[in-house]
């Protein structure tokens, strides 16, 4: 294996050790710290755990769980799609600029979760309001990052496709998106935690399924093992989604990384 | 033809302008190569921009057989001075030589695969296309981007001081390159430099541009053959007289040509 690789690896094992090492420190204190513990609202880890098995079957999968992911990745897949169409388009030009950017201000100086009570008289209490909840949150960082990218695109970069007739939308495809991808996908990570927090939250206005209805439901009739199981659902969930954002990521950037590590070591790499 | 007439460029900031060229004017015959010196910052870039249609000239015009030259046109293929931002890093080198072939009618996948492909052999990079340019050294980034101007196949080639970061022989390669290639492909080429050397060893003719607010100082024909090799051409007499002629009118020691010339 050549040095780099050696080191790649190194590197890998550390990142992996640094992903692994804290939360598994975290779980084995909870774990003996709660393991006497008598307190009702505060029950041992370990029955949390076994109790676990028991509440999240496959049916409870299937009717709480799902639900909330899809009207999650619904409300992302919105928010993505808009967020970058609004931010190609904000950030190509500055008369759209102009004219966006005050209404833009107030909009997103409004907390996502004030919002549900009023979308609620819009949309009702169904899958559509929790899917706007989520839009409406995830939008906004997505919209930035994408008008941010777009607008520093490097000017050589773009004289060159100028130069050589690329316009329109292979000029698009080809120069604006990837170049602002990184930006992008920045904005589409923020959005990720955004979107999860109000999935939760949404639920717990006004629902009949979910994990966050769940876990209200737990909690409002004292089955507290149960309510901490929902909790951890929602931990699992949220590494799950996270580490498939990761492996998308690799992939659609993956040149990005690569440039940036040859920057690192140096300049031009090898003659 | 490519007639630049009474070229004049400003840059209007903020409360700034600043005048990049003055007045430029001349004309480069079909097929003609010439190279461009003067110093840095004299506006040599933004004369290219301008021929190429990326800028607006402040006054004066650029016509390209015969017509007014108002914005990019194909046809024309510019290798930038600054390669590095030029080359897209998340497009391959392949697909980098491929992008201006894509919109092209008539071209075929296979054919524009072809077409990479001999470009990118042209410059001894046959091995490169599937490597990203961030993989290449500065030089093969620079041959990358060569090579993409000419799978374009352009009528006229506009280089911009496109060996100013590569090592001497890495550079004298290319610049052998530039010769052999004018000669076999008969394109008209404009080729931008500050070194004085590469100048008249590349040129059929050089003009010499002055400071800011940028004027053409000279123009000189270059009597070299048109077979050139980096050994015996820079041996030459001729070369010799040459380089010292560009380089005493760079630092005006010569008098005025028009005063002289009486
Ligand atoms: N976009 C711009 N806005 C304002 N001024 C500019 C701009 N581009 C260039 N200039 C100015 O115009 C002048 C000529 O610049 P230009 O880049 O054409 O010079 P150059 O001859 O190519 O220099 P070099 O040899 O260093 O590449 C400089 O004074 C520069 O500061
Ligand atoms: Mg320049």
């Amino acid at each position: 294996m050549s040095g780099a690789g050696v080191r790649a690896a190194l590197r890998m094992g550390g990142a992996l050790l640094l992903v692994v090492g804290l939360p598994a420190v975290l779980v084995t204190v909870w774990w003996f710290a709660s393991a006497g513990s008598t307190s009702f609202y505060e029950p041992p880890l370990h029955r949390i755990v076994s109790t676990f098995g028991r509440v999240w079957t496959p049916e409870r999968l299937r009717t709480d769980v799902l639900p909330s992911v899809l009207r999650l990745l619904g409300g992302y897949a919105l928010a993505g799609a808009a967020g970058v169409g609004c931010g190609v388009l904000l950030g190509s030009y500055r008369t759209a600029r102009a004219v966006a950017e005050p209404v833009l201000e107030l909009f997103r100086a409004v907390p996502p979760p004030v919002l549900v009570p009023v979308i609620m008289l819009f949309a009702g209490i169904g899958d559509t309001m929790k899917v706007v909840v989520i839009a409406f949150g995830c939008f906004w960082p997505v919209l930035l990052n994408t008008v941010e990218g777009v607008r520093a695109v490097d000017q050589v970069a773009d004289e060159t496709a100028r130069c050589y007739g690329v316009r329109g939308g292979r000029r698009l495809l080809r120069l604006v998106l990837p170049s602002a991808g990184p930006q992008i996908m920045a904005g589409l990570r923020q959005a990720l935690s955004i979107g999860i927090i109000l999935m939760v939250i949404s639920e717990m206005f006004a629902a009949s399924s979910g994990i966050g209805f769940t876990v209200v439901e737990f909690q409002r009739s004292f089955a507290i093992p149960e309510m901490w199981t929902g909790i951890l659902v929602l931990g699992l969930l949220g590494v799950v989604l996270s580490l498939l954002f990761r492996l998308v990521e690799q992939r659609v950037l993956g040149w990005y990384h690569g440039l940036r590590g040859a920057r690192r070591e140096g300049g031009g790499g090898h003659a | 033809m490519l007639e630049i007439r009474h070229l004049r460029k400003v840059y209007e900031g903020t409360g700034r302008s600043v005048e990049a060229i003055r007045d430029i004017d001349f004309t480069l015959a079909q097929g003609e190569l010439v190279c461009l010196v003067g110093p840095s910052g004299c506006g040599k870039t933004t004369l290219l921009k301008c021929v190429a249609g990326l800028l607006r000239p402040s006054a004066g015009s650029v016509l390209l057989d015969g017509s007014p030259v108002t914005g990019p046109r194909p046809g024309l293929a510019i290798v930038f001075q600054e390669y590095g931002r030029s080359l897209y890093p998340w497009l391959r080198v392949g697909d980098n030589v491929e992008l201006p072939l894509r919109h092209r009618k008539g071209l075929s996948r296979t054919e524009r695969r072809t077409r990479a492909a001999e470009a990118l052999a042209t410059v001894g990079l046959a091995e490169a296309g599937r490597a990203y340019p961030w993989e290449l050294s500065g030089g093969m980034q620079q041959r990358v981007a060569i090579a993409r101007a000419l799978a374009y196949r352009p009528e006229v080639l506009l280089m911009d001081e496109p060996f100013a970061a590569v090592d001497a022989q890495t550079r004298a390669d290319l610049e052998d390159l530039v010769r052999r290639l004018w000669t076999e492909r008969g394109m008209t080429v404009l080729f931008v430099t500050h070194d004085i050397d590469e100048a008249v060893y590349l040129g059929e003719r050089v003009l010499v541009l002055s400071r800011s607010p940028t004027v053409v100082l000279e123009q000189i024909e270059v009597g070299l053959p048109v077979r050139r090799d980096q050994l015996t051409t820079r041996a030459d007499p001729e070369f010799t007289r040459l380089r010292t002629r560009v380089l005493e009118r760079i630092r005006g020691t010569v008098p005025d040509a028009a005063a002289r010339d009486q």
